[in-house]
């Protein structure tokens, strides 16, 4: 799957994390790694193990087994300093000023007080909240706090970011920004890890995503690869025609027709041509082509597959996911 | 590719320290704890003024003579030094005029004359028991030096005798004495320390309900340790508390010396406010460190008040056996044993070092169990709050925590 590499690059790897909870096994095994200069998604429903495994990367929560490893070495307390977090559930002191408050986080993670002071700027800035430097946390409206949340996850220049549902609550505008933000954080060489309910967004803006599903990653790799795999699907045109003629094709499957337009899975060896020249036969061919399902799709078909829902997890263990 | 930058230490005395700053920088500038110190201070000073005119109330009885009484006068007098009372004889040229004395108020009784061995006295309304006394064992003089006389004997040098009668006690173990100032001082040394413990030690418990109920602590333990964190929400908020300790402190000794009422020495003023210093420092230590914990365990602050129950209880219940008892028995034996044990101490100890009389040893060995107390607390806690800070949702079941690692 996610094949774990060993040159030590600025990579952040998790190798076969485990985590229970009580009789709830959250993490099994899960590994995968996030490449320097890498965006990379993390999807999953509610309750995989998306948030469990960034708790026990960033240390907030201890793994039974496995450990999760940065540039080689395992995330100690001096590394995890240089990683930027944003957890799932936002974390800021409601009555503290912003200003204050983003200055404070970035010295804990080890900035003088001149430089915490720069990057607050810089960063309520480039966020568009520095007008609200001043102002109790609480005061602003939730997405302007998303925004915050997200300044003091970057506010000291981190190395690696892992960002819990970053994405969530954010308007069109806001999205745009942040996903600039991780790009332009990629593209400097840190590796990116986010998780997002919102495929389209995940689709459009990662270099590679990591689908979870009962604390095991199902599937993995870059956009492309993962809508490539699978059995091979094709859509064919076909109008005014019954789109009967591609019943009993020999290894082909009707996955629904609408009009002339279906869609046909093909089993393995099976030859493309074969399915056109029949099409051809049945009338005038307008569309022919390989059907490569978006991740929306590709997510229901794996999450959805085989084992019982998701399993909940207990209130007491801390929300984690 | 980049490699991976260097790793950032953030040394242990900087993390406190900064954790520490933001504490004490953000309690310092909240209202509530403004508005408490300013409370605090306009109590004590008001108290301390209260005092003083209790204090310099006029206690002084102004008792008219007529002439038919005036040999009942140097009788009088006598018998006030002896008993201590102040009395100041008014010579009336009349009964008529002496009445008008005691209808203005100008004199609190009039003594008209002796009829055999009873006084005649006119008062407003009723006699003070005191003076009435007075007066009766003066007339009772008046009467034996009489039959002294009748008897052919020199009632002076009977007086003279019987003023030589007296008794001399050796006790075994004297009794401390105490100055009923000291009770006062030692009763407002009690309720200040038991405000200012419950006020941060509640304030310790919603700090740490306040960063895991805003999910804040995720972002902090991410950085710093559970015990930094800890370590440095308690020396903030105990810095915040003590210095609210010192002013009113400070305030109330200064308006009792000033307005006078407070008569206590400087020096006894300064040590009463140097031990509440000292057991507010350990008591806050041994109290918040408690808090600390038991807030760790829930996520909301509607929860808070049923899981520090323990802990509000024995400050409570510190608190109010020494405001009830010591004022008026300052050496109760039960007390006394209470005061060294360190669920107690903090409060009951500086109420009986301001009311004096507390055995050098006692001081000590309430001194020594306090601070033993403190690392066995900063394990058993420490527990309580690595395990339960970040747990959200249901309370933590206390016996789960402390297992749990």
């Amino acid at each position: 799957m996610c094949h774990v590499e060993t040159d030590a690059t600025a990579r952040l790897e998790f190798d076969r994390v485990t985590k229970r909870y009580g009789d709830l096994l959250a993490l099994d095994g899960l590994s995968f790694d996030i490449r320097a200069g890498e965006v990379f998604g993390f999807v999953g429903s509610n309750g995989a193990g998306k948030t469990t495994a960034m708790r026990i990367a960033l240390g907030v929560l201890a793994a039974d087994a496995g450990e999760v490893r940065w540039a080689g070495q395992p995330v100690s307390f001096e590394t995890r300093r240089r990683i930027g977090y944003m957890p799932e559930e936002r974390g800021l002191y409601p009555k503290m000023r912003v200003g204050e408050q983003l200055v404070y986080l970035a010295r804990l993670h080890g900035l003088s007080r001149a430089a915490a002071e720069v990057h607050t700027r810089t960063w309520t800035e480039r966020l568009g909240v520095a007008s609200r430097l001043d102002d109790d946390v609480q005061k602003l409206s939730l997405g302007n706090q998303q925004r915050v949340q997200l300044a003091s996850a970057l506010v000291h220049d981190p190395s690696v970011l892992v960002l819990d549902e970053p994405f969530s609550g954010l308007d069109p505008v806001a999205v745009e920004v942040m996903s600039q933000v991780l790009r332009d954080k990629a593209d400097v060489g840190v590796p990116v890890l986010f998780s997002s309910h919102q495929l389209e967004l995940v689709e459009r803006i990662c270099d590679r995503v990591g689908i979870i599903k009962a604390g095991r990653l199902v599937a993995c790799g870059s956009v492309d690869e993962l809508r490539g795999a699978g059995p091979e699907q094709v859509v064919v045109d076909v109008p005014g025609a019954d789109p009967a003629w591609a019943d009993g094709l020999p290894g082909v499957r009707m996955l629904e027709a609408t009009g002339g337009r279906v869609l046909l899975q093909l089993d393995e060896g099976v030859d493309d041509q074969r399915v056109l020249t029949a099409a051809l036969q049945a009338g005038a061919v307008r569309e022919f082509g390989r059907y490569r399902p978006p991740l929306t799709e590709l997510y229901r078909h794996v999450v959805t597959a085989e084992e019982p829902a998701p399993p909940r997890e207990p209130v007491t263990a801390g929300g984690g996911r | 590719m980049s490699t991976a930058p260097p790793p950032v230490s953030l040394p242990t005395t900087s993390a406190v320290r900064l954790v520490a700053e933001r504490e004490l920088r953000t309690r310092l500038r909240s209202k509530a704890y403004r508005v408490t110190t300013v409370v605090l201070v306009v109590v004590v000073v008001v108290f301390a003024l209260v005092m003083d005119v209790v204090s310099h109330r006029d206690t002084t009885a102004h008792v008219g003579f007529t002439e038919a009484a005036a040999v009942l006068r140097t009788h009088v007098a006598g018998v006030a030094r002896g008993l201590g009372e102040d009395v100041a004889a008014v010579d009336v040229p009349s009964e008529p005029a002496g009445r008008r004395m005691v209808a203005s108020g100008r004199l609190d009784a009039l003594v008209v004359g002796m009829q055999g061995s009873r006084v005649q006295v006119v008062v407003g309304r009723s006699l003070d028991a005191r003076l009435q006394s007075t007066l009766t064992s003066a007339a009772g003089q008046l009467t034996l030096d009489r039959q002294i006389s009748q008897l052919g004997g020199d009632p002076a040098a009977v007086a003279s005798q019987v003023d030589q009668a007296s008794v001399h006690v050796t006790a075994l173990e004297p009794a401390p004495h105490f100055d009923p100032q000291r009770l006062a001082v030692g009763s407002v040394a009690g309720i200040l320390i038991y405000l200012a413990l419950l006020g941060t030690g509640m304030s310790v418990a919603q700090g740490v309900v306040e960063e895991k109920s805003s999910r804040v602590v995720e972002l902090l333990l991410a950085t710093i340790r559970p015990w930094q964190l800890m370590a440095g929400k308690v020396l903030g908020i105990g810095l915040a508390g003590l210095l609210q300790v010192a002013v009113v402190g400070v305030a109330g000794v200064l308006a009792g010396q000033l307005t006078g009422s407070l008569t206590l020495s400087v020096s006894a003023s300064a040590s009463v406010i140097a031990w509440l210093v000292v057991w507010f420092v350990l008591g806050f230590t041994l109290y918040s460190l408690v808090f600390a914990g038991l807030g760790a365990l829930v996520s909301r602050q509607e929860d808070l008040g049923g899981a520090t129950a323990p802990a509000t209880m024995f400050l409570v219940l510190g608190y109010v056996v020494g405001i009830s008892v010591l004022p008026s028995a300052p050496d109760q034996p039960l007390v006394a044993a209470m005061s060294l044990v360190p669920a107690f101490s903090p409060t009951l100890m500086p109420m009986r070092l301001a009311m004096g009389g507390v055995p050098l040893w006692q001081t000590l060995l309430s001194l020594a169990l306090a601070v033993a107390c403190v690392p066995l607390l900063v394990v058993v806690t420490g527990r309580l709050y690595r395990n339960g800070v970040v747990r959200t949702g249901a309370k933590v079941r206390l016996r789960e925590a402390l297992r749990a690692d």
